[in-house]
């Protein structure tokens, strides 16, 4: 064939173009509405798509060949950790239960943003933002798959990694990340976007992966760090996405915003009480810490935050509802949440452990004004109740929190030696909640919470009926393995005794 | 609007009472004892006496602090709903209304050996 050919490779800016825009098209046999049917009821007014920039323009060629290199250099660096025992480099195998919890219920969080980013993409029309979707669809379940396969390594060696699928759907400490994700699923598209575009990874993706990937490097797991940075340049994406987004609603129609600040309000406070496990992670989970909860919240909440709301204020956006409660909450959660931890270690698939005197003295320094003063002595009473044999489990079970579905560890705002007690009543039934900002969730949208499948009133249905032994048996639990106190556990015993053979002549 | 969404729906409750083989939920709590890091999630039969509740698995579980020996349930003040309130001890639970996720707190003034002042 003689066809002129006037230029052989398109430009950067028309290969965009041409591999987004150029995919859009007017509906013809059917009306649009029909095509996209779940743009509409959120309240949320658009009328100019063409409006929405997706500032990285990156096109899928481009894409995959970034994400290929990402891929060789993520791969030969846990090739070499599992060749070369990479798991003795830990600092000390109480590091694994932060690795535990993330693999419960961070990493099967990635696998649901996928989900939801693929059918976000799918329900706008606007196809700047399908496109920018897509890519984040794609980049979740790779972060699902690295993780994985990262952590399948110390599967190998150590108990509570086997079956972390079972957990993530079952045991009750991983339902306050599985029901974010659940709530963002089942919401529409645009409050999904807020949900995790821009809550989730604007707000607090920082204090999740920060923190925690510092810690892996600080604590010798290098197969953890090598996910870390393969995910980072993805992450820069994703937050420019969720603000992009926001800042798009705000900008097409000013009734969009309350419909948004509701939005923040709720998922502000929904991603704080995911965090209540990375408090428990960095203050008391990291055998070498990095930094305290408190400092991280310092400079990733209060400064990056505090600048985020700032500069959206001009839109009318003001800071979470919650916001104060928060900060309120910053000296007492991670204190709380692990000591709820520990005394039902009976019932989590990682180690949780008393802490030393040294701990307790790092805790006290970085929680001056709280530590000594709450909660020292609970931990020197658990310690006493153990040295004499009599270790303390709380087979109370616990009261969970319909909307964060957590134990209703935490105390009012005002008084750290009282419980937050509140309570709703819905169509003739009680429902409870840890705070005012889970209450408030609640009484927006009852019918929607009403249906939370919290793992411990579950636990006394069919077919468990109480009894914890089958139970364990279905969230996969091994009583004695996976389970319980760090000390003297298979964990502590063989990883001792493996580093006792890689660095001496025994 | 009690939620969003595209057309009429209705939530199937997950803990609604019929679903506990004949028992109920009650949520009990010893104020300012944060050593239980959360209220005690118990499943009962409605007609168990409060002097059952009481005596069998709320003495059981308090043990471990360090005020139990000292706890005197005949003085104790109760709360039901937030809200002072008496209970009947030879009554029943349903005769003493703790319907099903009631929660229940208690308060021993001057017993808090573990809590600090607020």
């Amino acid at each position: 064939m003689d066809m002129k050919v006037a230029k052989k490779k398109l430009g950067l800016k028309e290969k965009y173009r041409a591999l987004t825009r150029d995919l859009g098209w007017d509906t013809t046999y059917q009306p649009k509405d029909a095509v996209f049917p779940y743009v509409g009821y959120e309240g949320i007014k658009i009328h100019d798509w063409d409006k929405w920039e997706d500032p990285f323009r990156l096109t899928m060629d481009a894409y995959w060949k970034y994400q290929a290199e990402k891929e060789r250099k993520f791969y030969a660096i846990i090739d070499a950790h599992a060749q070369n025992n990479g798991h003795l480099n830990l600092t000390d195998a109480r590091y694994l239960s932060a690795l535990k919890i993330f693999l419960q219920a961070i990493s099967p969080a990635e696998y649901a943003s996928h989900k939801g980013f693929a059918r976000t993409g799918r329900e706008f029309p606007g196809v700047g933002t399908q496109v920018a979707c897509q890519m984040q669809a794609i980049d979740e379940i790779r972060h699902a798959q690295t993780q994985i396969h990262a952590m399948s390594n110390y599967n190998r060696y150590y108990n509570g990694f086997h079956a972390f699928a079972d957990t993530r759907d079952r045991i009750w400490y991983t339902s306050v990340a599985r029901s974010f994700f659940d709530d963002a699923m089942s919401a529409g598209p645009f409050e999904f976007m807020i949900a995790i575009g821009f809550s989730f990874e604007y707000v607090l993706t920082n204090l999740l992966f920060v923190p925690f990937m510092s810690g892996a490097a600080y604590n010798g797991d290098m197969a953890t760090v090598t996910f870390g940075f393969s995910a980072q340049s993805d992450e820069a994406r994703h937050m420019t996405l969720g603000l992009e987004c926001i800042k798009f609603m705000l900008e097409q129609d000013p009734d969009n915003l309350p419909i948004v600040q509701n939005w923040i309000d709720k998922w502000f406070w929904r991603g704080f009480r995911v965090l209540g496990l990375v408090s428990t992670m960095m203050d008391y989970m990291l055998p070498k810490r990095v930094m305290s909860w408190r400092e991280a919240w310092d400079i990733y909440g209060v400064e990056n935050g505090g600048a985020l709301f700032k500069d959206l204020a001009r839109y009318g956006i003001k800071p979470p509802k919650g916001w104060d409660d928060a900060e309120k909450a910053i000296d007492h959660m991670s204190h709380q949440f692990m000591l709820g931890l520990y005394q039902w270690s009976f019932g989590t698939a990682f180690h949780s452990w008393i802490p030393s005197e040294e701990d307790m003295n790092w805790l006290s320094a970085k929680y001056p004004d709280t530590f000594d003063k709450y909660y020292r002595p609970r931990w020197k009473h658990i310690k006493k109740l153990a040295d004499a044999g009599t270790p303390f489990k709380n087979y109370g079970l616990a009261k969970l929190c319909q909307t964060c579905q957590l134990p209703t560890v935490f105390t009012e705002p005002d008084d750290p030696t009282l419980t937050c007690h509140r309570q709703s009543v819905y169509k003739g039934q009680k429902y409870h909640f840890c705070s005012d900002g889970c209450q408030h969730v609640f009484d927006n949208e009852p019918e929607k919470y009403v249906q939370a499948w919290l793992p411990m009133p579950q636990l006394f249905q069919e077919p468990i009926n109480g009894d914890l032994g089958a139970w364990m048996e279905w969230v996969s639990l091994r009583d004695g393995k996976d389970n319980g106190d760090y000390a003297g556990s298979e964990d502590q015993r063989n990883f001792e005794a493996w580093r006792g053979l890689a660095t001496t002549n025994q | 609007m009690t939620v969003a969404a595209i057309r009429e729906y209705i939530g199937v409750p997950r803990d609604s009472v019929e679903n506990f083989g004949g028992k109920q939920i009650v949520y009990a709590s010893w104020d300012r004892h944060l050593l239980f890091a959360a209220p005690f999630l118990l499943c009962l039969p409605p007609e168990t006496p409060f002097r059952d509740l009481v005596a069998g698995p709320l003495t059981a579980l308090v043990q471990a602090d360090p005020d139990a020996v000292a706890l005197d349930w005949t003085t104790v003040e109760w709360l039901k709903d937030n809200q002072p309130w008496a209970p009947d001890f030879d009554a029943s639970l349903a005769a003493n209304g703790i319907g099903h996720k009631d929660q229940l707190r208690f308060r021993t003034a001057g017993l808090n050996s573990l809590s600090a002042a607020a």
